[in-house]
């Protein structure tokens, strides 16, 4: 990512879940953290995700699953963006035991963000997961 | 000294006496007293002495074996309705083997396809004796049928049948977000299922008119209540449009409420939805049945709430949430897990929660007085405040629908109106906690001795979803396709004459295995699918 330009975020709902209030409330905790958001909202799939970040040049995707299902879902994104030939780290953020850490980081998601999360660590985790791109 | 009366004397029972033996009257205060219009202070007159509210807890997760065996351990443990979560493929009208389905069954509710999974969900209870709740919206008409079908076959005639179905469809656009199809075909499924319960489920509440979800996704209190009542209205002018008097129906028409943290503003948003129910009922809507007054509802603590951090903390939480709920007037109340911020309830989180729920009702005190709150200054200031609020919402949308609710309702979600005032109380919310403004405990203060770690939780794996796809596919190959076929096909006949009840149809499609999935497809292809425009 070329310095000085903002961090560019695809957020996501992957799969049928709705619960869509942490996912709004961290689009607007990265757009006031100073990075650019394309909100695709609900009922996302890994192809119309990665539609998106080719089109808008991501840096980041950030989905957010409530249903238990980031095990089986996480992986796939992170492997269909590497399918994709695109080098873009994936970020969770929902209900995630902390157990699941390992198994997601082992599969390559670059950072996972738990409820309540403030925005410090909101803004920070993406931004780390920025600059990891081309490790 | 032996008693020699041994007639129970309501009055000198031990449970209408305090801890150290004080008698109690059974309401304090002048009137309009509970019982009486418009209601504010309860819609009984002696209120829980008569009767305790339903401990009713919501489960549901992996096959419906699974959830079969949590429903018969809740009923041994003294829970006394049922309540079912079903899985995110079957609250969107999807099958097992659908795409979308993938990572998804099973995990956050039950896996429903075909009336052979309810025939399991309920097997070894009785229909005809406990009341059940299902918390479905889209396909709800679908899954009605299979309850029917359910009990039908195990000889129990669908007017014996008790509980709730949610289908409340105009809150999902607003906030829940699980439609299949657009607003206004939903919203003739929905009067379709109120013309069926009105004329052959007595007992049955079609309508779960639900605030829950819209204070879940981060409205006030006083917007949880103006949502929900609106809500509430617009279902009584479709159904009223629908042919029926309102009479007819108003009696069954339930609410659920959410129970926050601010202790006093849910005591007195629950007052307030009683009096505004009762008046607008009354005099706008002009009914005269005293039950199509009363507005009775079931209350569920905020799931929102709850702290991934320590999350025993949210032990007491939940405890002075359901307090609120309690002195609120509640018919019903789910307690949620102290585990919910982390997954899916485990067995013994659950039962905590019921526990909690037996202590307020057993050992508190608090259920042997109606309304105990009532005359305070300050919480009938708030019962007035919250209704001030929710008038100013309902003009607007009255405003909005040039006269009609229902039609200010859908110009609201149209508009992502009601969408964007939610999303901006909930920032303003997280920027508060943020900045420290706002203290949760264990999150942005007391945090140390955090241990999440040592929680047991409950965990779905992949066999669920194998052994969900195997049984569908059994099912599918068992079945007669050409029925099946007939049955899709009257469906869709039915879907497209608006004044027809569909409610046959699905009974008849169900009764031959149809999939959920293949009914809402069939749906679908006259109604439409609706994809709303994201609001940040």
């Amino acid at each position: 990512m070329p310095d000085g330009l903002p961090v560019r975020v695809v957020l996501a709902k992957l799969g049928l879940d709705g619960h869509d209030r942490g996912l709004k409330v961290v689009a607007r905790m990265l757009r006031d953290g100073g990075m650019e958001v394309v909100y695709l909202g609900l009922r996302q799939t890994t192809g119309s995700i990665i539609d998106a970040v080719e089109q808008e040049d991501a840096d980041v995707v950030g989905i957010s699953m409530l249903n238990a299902g980031h095990l089986t879902l996480g992986p796939r994104m992170v492997d269909a963006l590497a399918d994709a030939g695109l080098d873009v780290p994936v970020v969770i953020g929902g209900i995630v035991p902390d157990e699941d850490r390992p198994a997601l980081a082992a599969a390559g998601v670059a950072g996972v963000l738990g409820p309540g999360a403030p925005a410090d660590e909101v803004v920070a985790c993406v931004r780390a997961a920025a600059a990891s791109r081309g490790r | 000294m032996a008693n020699t009366d041994s007639r129970p004397d309501s009055d000198s029972r031990p449970g209408f006496r305090t801890l150290s033996g004080i008698p109690v009257d059974g309401v304090y205060g002048e009137g309009p007293l509970p019982g009486e219009f418009p209601y504010t202070r309860g819609v009984h007159a002696d209120m829980y002495r008569s009767r305790l509210w339903t401990m009713r807890m919501f489960a549901g997760f992996g096959t419906a074996g699974d959830t079969n065996a949590r429903f018969h351990e809740l009923l041994r443990s003294g829970g006394t309705g049922l309540s079912t979560a079903f899985d995110m493929p079957t609250l969107m009208g999807r099958d097992s083997d659908h795409e979308w389905a993938l990572g998804e069954v099973g995990r956050a509710g039950v896996a429903v396809d075909t009336v052979e999974d309810m025939v399991d969900l309920f097997a070894g209870i009785d229909l005809g004796a406990v009341s059940t709740s299902m918390t479905i919206n889209g396909p709800a008409p679908i899954l009605l049928a299979m309850y029917v079908a359910v009990a039908e076959q195990g000889g129990i005639h669908r007017g014996r049948l008790a509980g709730t179905l949610q289908n409340d469809i105009l809150k999902e656009y607003q906030a829940q977000k699980e439609y299949v199809f657009p607003p206004r075909p939903s919203v003739r499924l929905v009067t379709d299922v109120i013309r069926f319960t009105t004329a052959e489920m007595p007992r049955w509440n079609p309508v779960s008119i639900s605030g829950y979800h819209i204070r879940e996704a981060g409205s006030t209190a006083a917007h949880e209540l103006a949502f929900t009542l609106a809500n509430g209205f617009a279902y009584v002018e479709a159904a009223t449009a629908a042919g029926l008097h309102v009479d007819d129906f108003a009696p069954r028409l339930s609410f659920f409420f959410n129970s926050h943290n601010d202790f006093f503003e849910e005591v007195g948003k629950f007052r307030a939805a009683r009096r505004i129910w009762a008046r607008w009922m009354r005099d706008r809507y002009g009914a005269t049945d005293e039950r199509s007054l009363k507005l009775r509802f079931h209350t569920q603590t905020a799931g929102v709430s709850l702290t991934a951090q320590q999350p025993e903390v949210n032990i007491a939480r939940v405890a002075m949430q359901a307090l609120a709920g309690v002195l609120g007037g509640t018919q019903s109340l789910h307690t949620d897990s102290h585990d919910e911020a982390l997954a899916l309830p485990s067995e013994e989180a659950a039962r905590i929660a019921l526990r909690t729920q037996q202590v307020i009702a057993h050992e508190t005190g608090v259920a042997i007085v109606a309304d105990p709150l009532g005359g305070s200054d300050y919480v009938e200031w708030m019962t007035d405040e919250m209704e001030r609020r929710a008038t100013d919402v309902f003009a607007h949308l009255d405003d909005l629908g040039g006269g009609s609710i229902l039609e200010g309702v859908y110009a609201g979600i149209e508009s992502g109106w009601f969408a964007g005032e939610i999303a901006d109380a909930a920032y303003r919310y997280e920027r508060e906690v943020n900045a420290g403004d706002r203290i949760v405990v264990g999150v942005n203060a007391f945090t140390e001795g955090h241990d999440a770690e040592r929680a047991r939780l409950l965990r779905i794996g992949q066999d669920t979803e194998d052994l969900q796809l195997k049984r569908l596919e059994g099912v599918k190959q068992a079945r007669d396709d050409r029925a099946v076929a007939d049955a899709l096909r009257r469906v869709a006949v039915d879907a497209a004459e608006s004044a027809t009840n569909l409610m046959p149809a699905l009974m008849e499609a169900v009764a031959v295995r149809t999939t959920v999935g293949e009914i809402v497809e069939a749906l679908e292809g006259v109604f439409g699918t609706y994809v709303e425009q994201a609001v940040v």
